[in-house]
């Protein structure tokens, strides 16, 4: 499928998932619903770094946490409605990509790796020493009133906004998966030195994939302070995203777009069920369990069973 | 304004004490990194485990934490060999521990830090000692007990180790495998079996290290996150596992700290550690005292 079709596919199932959601009368399944999309992108974003690329990103709660509070000071400062503060913070996202890229992804994958811990705790203290956007205190971000296109509830616009993001980042994703640029990032993944030597300019296209994977990280974010109307510092960089987008890819399967899918889907899922069921402590340590077990014993996760079923079955 | 002559001494003074107590801190990642090449980004949940065992064992039998942490160091190393078999089996064989080995130390640092939250709560825990409300007072300068035992037994831990490490057959053939490990294969050495015991050692500080920070504060379990910046940092300014140059970027990052919450307030302190892992990374990678 040209990369064209599938995006007219992609947002064509979109819009109707938004359009079919309206008949929902649970309230909860929207606010689900959210997460796990946002999951969707997170994850999605992660995969094309780290699933394309094989640089490991600990910080994704330091992207997602820039474009939430992109939104909170552009709201605070010019009351700044949604359609300004999506574009605004997945680009200060990109840029934070970019520049954590430009300093560390000359060194050693794994100084990206621990550079993008770093970043994640010095943007936090920053974040709580700030007082525009309330500190350690929190901010509120008041919904408002007036809900656009005849929707219902707040929420419903949020979720639709989120259902057309994740379609995004998975059109994404897929395009930059089988494009040139894609290739030239799965030969660094592969082989970094073989890639430098074939003509690959490796630091180059580490530094766009960086770039790439963070804005959309930074997308996810900026609904996120009107997703409870309260924003605070421990929440928007909560660890959970950050295993989260590392364990979703890794058990969903990292070679392609829908690896990111289904973990995303899946483990989101449960673990909204967990944490109505049984408690939010219990739903990431079945996380870290599920994360630990998948990379020693199915380093391919789902997609690699589905290709080795597949395979099998050829034979 | 007079000059805070006090102010400043006491800064230093605790940046002293308080570098002795991130040298224990760093020192298994200087091994584990810096010579072993395992990327241990789980070092810092050992070092919260090592806090609260030792905090069980002193709330229920009244014995000095750090008695207790040396005495159970044996478990804390048979616990990094277990580690590291699992570690070389499934990621370092099959040549797969950049990405998938890192992962699976990010996931068992997230475990131990949830399973600590489900046993114990997020209430912070301390410990009773004999000496932790003393504070010696020379002149204008303070030195508190509790930052004091816990610099004398770390320094006394860091120098044996390198000691160990430059005077003895196992600890030459750790500091080969940092170096060469095909040459120690043909000199008839197992490096494997090196990495697996030094290893060990290095969880083995960790849990010495954790009865320290409970005794220098009160520890919850998600506080190990803050040291992850922290022990990176002091490895890598350190010049990747030099053990002299350990100490020194420990001295350093204390005092940074000192100075930062003396004079800035406390709630900046955390970003310091992180921001200099930060700078070393970006602008001198090689260390502080690197070539």
């Amino acid at each position: 499928m040209s990369n064209r079709a599938f995006a007219a596919v992609a947002f064509a199932i979109a819009l109707a998932i938004a359009a079919a959601s309206q008949l929902i009368a649970n309230e909860f399944f929207f606010s689900a619903a959210y997460t796990v999309l946002l999951y969707v992108i997170l994850a999605t974003a992660w995969n094309i770094l780290g699933g394309y690329t094989g640089y490991v990103n600990f910080g994704s709660a330091a992207f997602f946490a820039i474009g939430a509070y992109t939104t909170v000071a552009l709201f605070y400062a010019f009351k700044a409605p949604l359609i300004v503060t999506i574009p605004a913070g997945t680009a200060v996202a990109g840029l934070a990509g970019l520049g954590l890229g430009y300093l560390t992804l000359r060194l050693r994958g794994v100084f990206f790796a621990i550079a993008s811990l770093a970043l994640a705790v010095v943007l936090f203290t920053f974040v709580v020493n700030w007082d525009f956007v309330g500190g350690a205190r929190g901010a509120y971000v008041m919904q408002p009133s007036e809900v656009p296109f005849g929707l219902k509830r707040y929420i419903h616009l949020l979720f639709a906004i989120e259902v057309l993001m994740a379609a995004a980042a998975l059109v994404i994703a897929r395009a930059i998966e089988t494009s040139t640029f894609g290739r030239g990032l799965a030969a660094i993944r592969d082989d970094e030195l073989a890639a430098e030597s074939a003509g690959v300019p490796t630091l180059k296209l580490k530094i766009i994939s960086a770039t790439v994977s963070g804005a959309l990280m930074g997308m996810a974010g900026t609904t996120f302070p009107y997703y409870l109307s309260y924003i605070e510092p421990s929440s928007a960089f909560s660890l959970s995203y950050a295993v989260n987008s590392i364990a979703m890819p890794l058990i969903g399967g990292m070679m392609s777009w829908m690896g990111p899918l289904i973990g995303a889907v899946l483990l989101g899922t449960v673990q909204q069920l967990v944490q109505v069921t049984i408690s939010s402590a219990w739903n990431l340590l079945i996380v870290g369990v599920l994360l630990v077990l998948f990379v020693t014993l199915a380093p391919n996760g789902i997609m690699g069973w589905v290709e080795a079923w597949r395979r099998r079955r050829n034979s | 304004m007079e000059f805070p002559t006090a102010l400043l001494l006491n800064a230093i003074i605790a940046g002293l004490l308080l570098g002795g107590f991130y040298a224990a801190v760093s020192v298994g990642i200087s091994i584990s990194f810096g010579m072993l090449d395992v990327v241990n980004i789980a070092h810092p949940a050992f070092i919260i485990l090592g806090a609260y065992i030792s905090y069980i064992v002193n709330t229920h039998y009244g014995v000095d934490p750090i008695a207790v942490s040396l005495l159970l160091s044996p478990l804390f190393f048979l616990l990094g060999m277990a580690l590291y078999r699992v570690y070389y089996l499934c990621f370092e064989k099959r040549g797969q521990e950049s990405l998938r080995g890192l992962a699976f130390f990010f996931g068992i640092l997230f475990i131990t830090e949830v399973a600590l939250i489900l046993i114990f709560g997020v209430d912070y825990r301390t410990v009773k000692t004999a000496y932790a409300d003393t504070t010696l007072r020379l002149g204008v300068v303070d030195f508190p007990l509790r930052l004091v035992v816990p610099f004398l037994v770390s320094m006394a831990m860091v120098v044996g180790i390198q000691l160990f490490l430059t005077h003895t057959f196992f600890g030459r053939a750790v500091l080969a495998v940092a170096q060469d490990q095909l040459a120690l294969r043909l000199m008839g050495v197992n490096p494997v079996r090196i990495k697996e015991l030094a290893f060990a050692l290095s969880i083995a500080t960790a849990g010495v290290a954790g009865a320290f920070l409970i005794v220098i504060q009160p520890v919850e379990p998600s506080i190990g996150r803050e040291y992850i910046g922290l022990v990176f940092a002091v490895c890598v300014l350190g010049g990747m596992g030099s053990i002299w140059g350990t100490l020194l970027a420990a001295f350093v990052l204390g005092l940074a700290e000192s100075f930062t919450s003396t004079f800035f307030g406390p709630s900046w302190a955390p970003a310091v550690s992180f921001g200099l892992l930060l700078f070393a990374l970006a602008f001198r990678p090689a260390g502080l005292f690197g070539r």
